[in-house]
């Protein structure tokens, strides 16, 4: 079924190389890769962060993807403006599900779409009277907003307008902050550099604001960074956080406020959730307020207890006893829950194929469940991802980087995992193939994920799927050989 | 020249990063590393080599500076 050998996954990535060119083949070979937990460097066996091939079919997002879809986008009473054509906003909006509190279109504009909407004349005469007028427009609309950000879209930079002097000039005028990003698409390989284009334009334009200003700060300040509460997941987290005794000042960006990134500079530690797109901002807290940062990881119980005894290491007694008091009051629930699950989950394979932190973060809760990573990879992660993922996956498992539709299909229809776990582009090609699959991108329009009582839902969503009647009806009724005949031949 | 990060890791190593490429590595070696001399040619884990003009050692870590690229491994 799905523990293959060394050899025999080898074997298998040889074999769907076959069919690319030669040149396409050396270069797919990199990203392509047996596990070795020997390996301390992943580069040794991996390469990752390199430009997509072009005519296969990717599943990468764009760099405005990463700013104003991931990053800037959930900071709830910001207006961000997709500069550029109507349509990277309109098809990337309220996509997400980054869950928030709020009125919309009163005090928070997460699911709303705000565009300058270029023609042809913005084209050739330039759109920066038009952003002008729109700040304005938007101003007049909705002046309960906080501030605005500027999400670039591919022809603001190509025909290079200006908006930084539009931005500093109409945040005069408005008397609020107006933050020009300059993340056009075509910037970067992946949506990892709009991450890092937006990380620094919150660093420029957001972080120092309330330097040298008076805040009544407690020795257990920590700010959730990285979490974009994505059905509910910052809110699973940070009553964990908050039980165990510390003060959530900021929660970025999932149901963030403006008010909240200002404030992050005050706090004593920085959690990190996602470490890949907001891994740049906590370094830069680290070197320029001497804050510390700390990866953690809320998805399955073991993981979730062991990320909480290392919260709890950076603080005192007290915070340490919250840690274990939180550990044992849900470990009974926890324990419940495996009890339940484990027995229709166990020896389950699952492979895996996501963006951001979930291809290593996720191994644990499916090793809670007893189920089996055989294979996993991200779509635009780096480096220091596989350094991390090598030691989370077993021996022989499969690595592929920046994987494409065919690659992705040959594999699974090879490995047969009795999960994938990926997102919308891949469900129905896999569901079809007659594979379960739980988006975890979306959580397939469940969740939270997070925490605890994420723990509960998500092994309730996996057996749900699992175990789901239909994929034993995959053959139709006329295909199905009459049982009577198969008796026949077992007697005969 | 390159903007780079020198930070401490856990066992109080040095690490190097080079957020342009989103690089991050152990420095294995740094040709000054006292109170009064820091700095140097530093050489990578992965084989690449830098140069950072020699300073007073930093106070405080991670600190970002400015380096020659001596050798990039690839």
């Amino acid at each position: 079924m799905s523990t293959l050998t060394r050899e025999e996954t080898e074997a298998l990535i040889q074999e769907v190389l076959e069919v690319y060119p030669e040149k396409a083949k050396k270069d797919r070979a990199k990203h392509l890769a047996v596990n070795d937990q020997a390996v301390e460097q992943s580069k040794k066996c991996i390469t990752s962060n390199r430009k997509s091939l072009p005519g296969v079919m990717t599943i990468r997002g764009c760099a405005y993807a990463g700013s104003k879809g991931v990053v800037w986008g959930p900071i709830k009473d910001m207006i961000h403006i997709s500069h550029g054509p109507v349509g990277c906003g309109q098809y990337s909006r309220a996509g997400r599900r980054n869950y928030y509190v709020g009125t919309t279109g009163i005090d928070t504009f997460g699911t709303m779409n705000f565009t300058s909407d270029f023609q042809e004349k913005d084209i050739v005469f330039g759109g920066d009277k038009k952003l002008a007028k729109l700040i304005n427009e938007v101003e007049m609309l909705f002046p309960l907003h906080k501030g605005i950000s500027v999400q670039s879209e591919c022809p603001i930079g190509l025909i290079g307008d200006d908006i930084e002097a539009v931005s500093k000039k109409a945040a005069k005028e408005i008397n609020k902050p107006i933050v020009p990003v300059r993340c056009e698409g075509f910037r970067g390989v992946s949506q990892s550099l709009g991450h890092h284009i937006a990380n620094d334009a919150i660093r420029d334009w957001v972080l120092d604001k309330r330097d040298g200003q008076q805040f009544e700060s407690t020795p257990y300040d920590v700010s959730i960074i990285g979490d974009y509460n994505i059905g509910g997941d910052a809110w699973a987290s940070r009553i964990l956080i908050e039980e165990m005794g510390l003060r959530v000042v900021s929660q970025w960006s999932g149901d963030g406020t403006l008010a909240e990134m200002e404030k992050t500079p005050k706090v004593k530690l920085n959690l990190l959730h996602c470490y890949r797109s907001m891994n740049y901002i906590s370094r830069h807290m680290e070197e320029k307020y001497g804050i510390p940062w700390l990866e953690y990881n809320f998805f399955g119980p073991t993981k979730i207890a062991e990320s909480l005894r290392a919260i709890a290491a950076f603080f005192d007694d007290k915070i340490k006893e919250g840690a274990e008091r939180v550990i044992a009051k849900y470990q009974p629930m926890m324990d419940a829950v495996i009890a339940k699950y484990k027995p229709r989950l166990q020896g389950k394979t699952v492979m895996l194929y996501v963006g951001g932190l979930r291809p290593r973060h996720v191994i644990g809760a499916y090793e809670d469940l007893a189920m089996e990573v055989i294979g996993t990879g991200y779509e635009f992660g780096h480096g220091d991802d596989y350094d991390r993922t090598i030691k989370e996956m077993g021996n022989a498992t499969l690595l592929y980087d920046d994987a494409n539709g065919f690659e992705l299909e040959e594999f699974v229809k090879r490995l047969k995992p009795d999960l994938v776990g990926s997102g919308i582009k891949e469900k129905y090609v896999f569901q079809k193939m007659g594979i379960p699959l739980r988006q975890m991108h979306s959580w397939d329009y469940s969740g939270p994920y997070h925490g605890y009582d994420g723990f509960a839902i998500f092994a309730r969503d996996m057996d749900m799927a699992i175990s789901n009647p239909c994929w034993s009806k995959q053959t139709p009724p006329w295909l199905k050989k009459p049982e009577v005949e198969v008796e026949l031949k077992k007697a005969a | 020249m390159a903007n780079i990060m020198v930070q401490k890791d856990a066992k109080g190593a040095y690490v190097f990063y080079l957020p342009k490429r989103d690089l991050e590595d152990a420095i294995v070696s740094m040709e000054f590393d006292t109170p009064e001399k820091w700095g140097g040619e530093i050489k990578l884990n992965n084989g690449g080599a830098y140069y950072i003009e020699p300073q007073a050692l930093p106070a405080r870590f991670p600190i970002s500076l400015r380096a020659k690229r001596i050798d990039a491994a690839e």
